[in-house]
């Protein structure tokens, strides 16, 4: 779990150097009320002697919540996304190891729902000193689905070019605390790879399907945006890198990781394109939780000396 | 070089070799010898001495109790005491033979000289001379499994051997019984692999090494080229990776000619290979060539704390006490007491534990290490998963074992498991992942055999 808290470390001060007291206010309320949840629920409501908090796994899901959340949003929505993340997400279940869903996505999709205005405007890079106040902005994504409403191809050079997309230091640009600068999530996953924490299967796959499944789209027709912003864009690394790669929540053999990668990219851009939402990564991701029981009783690792089925 | 290794799972356990270079010695005999009946895979044997019977070193003292089995000699010279139980390595109590000793006669049919015995020398010895002389020794597998060798070289009809490939990767953190045996009688081994040839009629044969005993390699590639360059057999030092379990009999198959023994019942000659470890070359070497009944091993006895680990050669029957205490005695504070290594080795509640024909190790883990730390949650991180040598679900396995589900437990291969330990080395989370599956295998295996035994 610290592990995976070191790998959010780049994104995480990309988000402090981009959105400044805003970001640092809602990360440290979001971390802060997870590990509450975390140990009221265990204390008074589940009687365990032992808590889970020293794990890290309740800071990690506050980390990924408050990554996943506006920087100007007000504190008690935060708190209402956190209890849901932890309570709901999480401890209904029976706490860590047991929940089906990711609980930090189960947040983020509680508050979207119950705050679809709050959770839909993004605050724009730079404005450091702001909070509730910051002026907000079209996030890429936003322009990509007017695009393809109004049925207008110009509309996509809005779009940041891709270079600023990576780095997230686009003037105009707007989005998630933590999605914005797709080069610190990739520091991320270089660490995670590196310490073997994660394999490549699940994000390489992820990001594989939307970029020929988005190609294929954007030159079937061009007011689907070019693969490269789709892939940029949003809350794809994030959710490819360190959403669909909880341990708890995906596949345990390669085989049902590719199979989950290729199913949530292949899902992210369907409702990108034709759903309600923007964003179709969070939907895709807790569509595909829901599956990996399904994945991990049928598909089984390649046992030793059992002879391949002759076709 | 040409470096090979089995293809899946597989860790790289801290080697802990701490007696590598220390010369083998002689075990001084006990003042009372303990022969449990039970020493291999099969039925136990059966006493042919009784209380106040005279025995020198070398006789028999229980027979084979059936086709799968082997005979049990006395290690020493002395009286029998009686005929009762005693705790041996599994923990229970079971049948065992008590001699106590008196001086240090042995049976005038042992060869008790160092002069080499080669094969062109005996052309008296058939391959089925030299089977029925391995059978008669009470020879077993040395490695540990102790399966009964002259089962190994006559294979069921439907398999036929093309090769045996010798054991010597000692994958075992701790154990440096092998690397002594093979560095101090190289010769033997060699004459050892002859026979196991001849006597399973095959020509072809492999010497598997990992690359941490470079010098071992060194010598027996060195001696192989000198002894079957130019003649009918075909031998071969394989330089393997280090990785646990290379020493499981289907890893090492695997490694060295790149076949997979299937799923059981299947064992490795149905797919052409006869393993044998490189203590049971040499015994086989003693059995055949010296007349002298398996009674004596190499062991390392071996541990952190302890003041001066070594190997020995020792007299089966000798209280793990006193080689311990030869070792300058059991470290102070918490220990845990295993025969064989940390990975594999099963944990004693008793010294008096006798040497047997498969103990390997005396292995003492001490303080904080031979604590269990406290299992967390599975958090599915499917570590299990990715080292399993036999590509299973340990994380599954052990989860169905912990509720009882047999049925599933069966169709998710469990009999398949070789309880290496890997899993439960790897978890992040300290789950007694092998403790469950091992209570699910055994379980599973024992409702195999009802079933069978009912049709």
């Amino acid at each position: 779990m610290y592990g995976v808290i070191i790998a959010l470390l780049p994104a995480l001060l990309v988000s402090f150097y981009f959105f400044g007291i805003g970001s640092a206010i809602v990360c440290a309320t979001s971390v802060a009320a997870c590990v509450l949840f975390e140990w009221a629920i265990n204390k008074f409501m589940l009687k365990n002697e032992r808590t889970t908090i020293c794990d890290g796994s309740a800071v990690l899901t506050g980390l990924l919540l408050g990554f996943n959340l506006p920087s100007n949003l007000p504190i008690w929505i935060i708190i209402i996304g956190a209890l849901f993340a932890i309570g709901v997400g999480k401890m209904t279940f029976g706490g860590l190891g047991n929940n089906l869903f990711n609980p930090a996505l189960v947040g983020r999709a509680a508050l979207l729902v119950a705050f679809p205005a709050q959770m839909t405007t993004w605050p724009k890079v730079g404005q450091l000193t702001s909070y509730l106040d910051a002026e907000t902005g079209a996030t890429p994504l936003a322009i990509m689905k007017e695009a393809i409403k109004s049925g207008d191809a110009s509309v996509l050079d809005k779009l940041p070019d891709s270079m600023s997309l990576f780095l997230g230091n686009h003037p105009d640009g707007a989005g998630a605390m933590g999605e914005i600068c797709a080069l610190a999530l990739l520091l991320g996953l270089a660490y995670m790879l590196w310490k073997k924490i994660i394999t490549w299967h699940i994000p390489v796959s992820i990001i594989c399907t939307v970029f020929v499944f988005a190609g294929l789209m954007h030159l079937a027709n061009p007011i689907y945006a070019d693969p490269v912003s789709v892939i940029l864009s949003g809350g794809l690394m994030l959710g490819a890198i360190f959403m669909a790669t909880d341990y708890v929540t995906s596949p345990m053999t390669p085989k049902g990781q590719l199979i989950y990668g290729v199913a949530i990219g292949f899902l992210t851009v369907v409702i990108r394109n034709w759903g309600a939402y923007p964003e179709g990564m969070s939907f895709a991701i807790l569509i595909m939780n829901a599956f990996t029981p399904l994945i991990n009783t049928y598909v089984k690792p390649k046992r030793f000396g059992e002879v391949p089925a002759k076709k | 070089m040409n470096v090979r290794t089995f293809r899946i799972g597989g860790i790289h356990p801290e080697e802990n070799k701490l007696t590598h270079e220390v010369e083998t010695k002689v075990a001084a005999l006990p003042k009372q010898a303990i022969f449990p009946l039970s020493q291999h895979i099969g039925a136990p044997a059966k006493p042919v001495v009784a209380k106040g019977d005279k025995v020198k070193v070398g006789t028999m003292i229980a027979e084979a109790g059936g086709f799968v089995s082997a005979p049990i000699f006395s290690s020493v010279s002395g009286t029998v005491f009686k005929i009762d139980t005693a705790i041996d390595a599994t923990g229970y109590r079971k049948p065992v033979i008590i001699i106590n000793v008196e001086g240090d006669e042995w049976e005038e049919s042992i060869d008790r000289s160092d002069k080499l015995e080669t094969v062109e020398a005996h052309p008296e010895l058939t391959p089925e001379e030299i089977v029925n002389r391995i059978k008669d020794a009470g020879v077993v597998g040395m490695g540990g499994a102790c399966f009964p060798t002259f089962i190994k070289l006559t294979p069921p009809p439907t398999a036929k051997a093309e090769c045996v490939i010798i054991n010597a990767v000692e994958c075992e953190p701790y154990i440096t019984a092998d690397y002594r045996l093979m560095m101090e009688h190289a010769d033997e081994i060699l004459i050892g692999l002859e026979l196991l040839m001849k006597g399973a009629k095959v020509t072809t044969g492999y010497i598997g090494i990992e690359t941490n005993k470079p010098k071992a390699i060194e010598l027996l590639a060195q001696k192989c080229a000198e002894k079957f360059n130019g003649s009918a057999y075909q031998v071969e030092v394989v330089p393997l990776k280090q990785r646990y379990p290379q020493g499981g009999e289907k890893q090492l198959v695997d490694a060295v000619i790149r076949r997979q023994v299937p799923a059981p019942p299947a064992i490795p000659v149905n797919v052409g290979a006869i393993v044998q470890n490189v203590g049971t070359a040499f015994a086989v070497y003693e059995a055949v060539m010296k007349h002298k009944p398996l009674f004596e091993r190499y062991t390392t006895v071996t541990g952190k704390r302890l003041a001066n680990p070594g190997n020995f050669l020792v007299r089966m029957g000798t209280p793990m006490k006193d080689l311990i205490e030869a070792c300058g005695g059991m470290p102070e504070g918490d220990n845990k007491l295993l025969a064989g290594g940390p990975m594999m080795g099963k944990a004693l509640t008793s010294v008096e534990v006798p040497i047997c024909k498969g103990t390997n190790s005396v292995t003492i883990i001490s303080g904080d290490e031979a604590v269990r730390k406290e299992p967390q949650p599975c958090i599915r991180c499917a570590k299990c998963v990715s080292v399993c040598p036999m590509g299973l679900e340990p994380y599954l396995l052990a989860k169905l074992a912990a509720v009882q589900n047999w049925e599933r437990s069966e169709h998710e291969d469990v009999v398949s498991c070789i309880e290496c330990g890997s899993c439960q080395f790897t978890c992040p989370a300290h789950r007694p992942l092998l403790d469950n599956i091992r209570m699910g295998k055994s379980t599973v295996m024992g409702i195999i055999r009802s079933r069978a035994a009912k049709k």
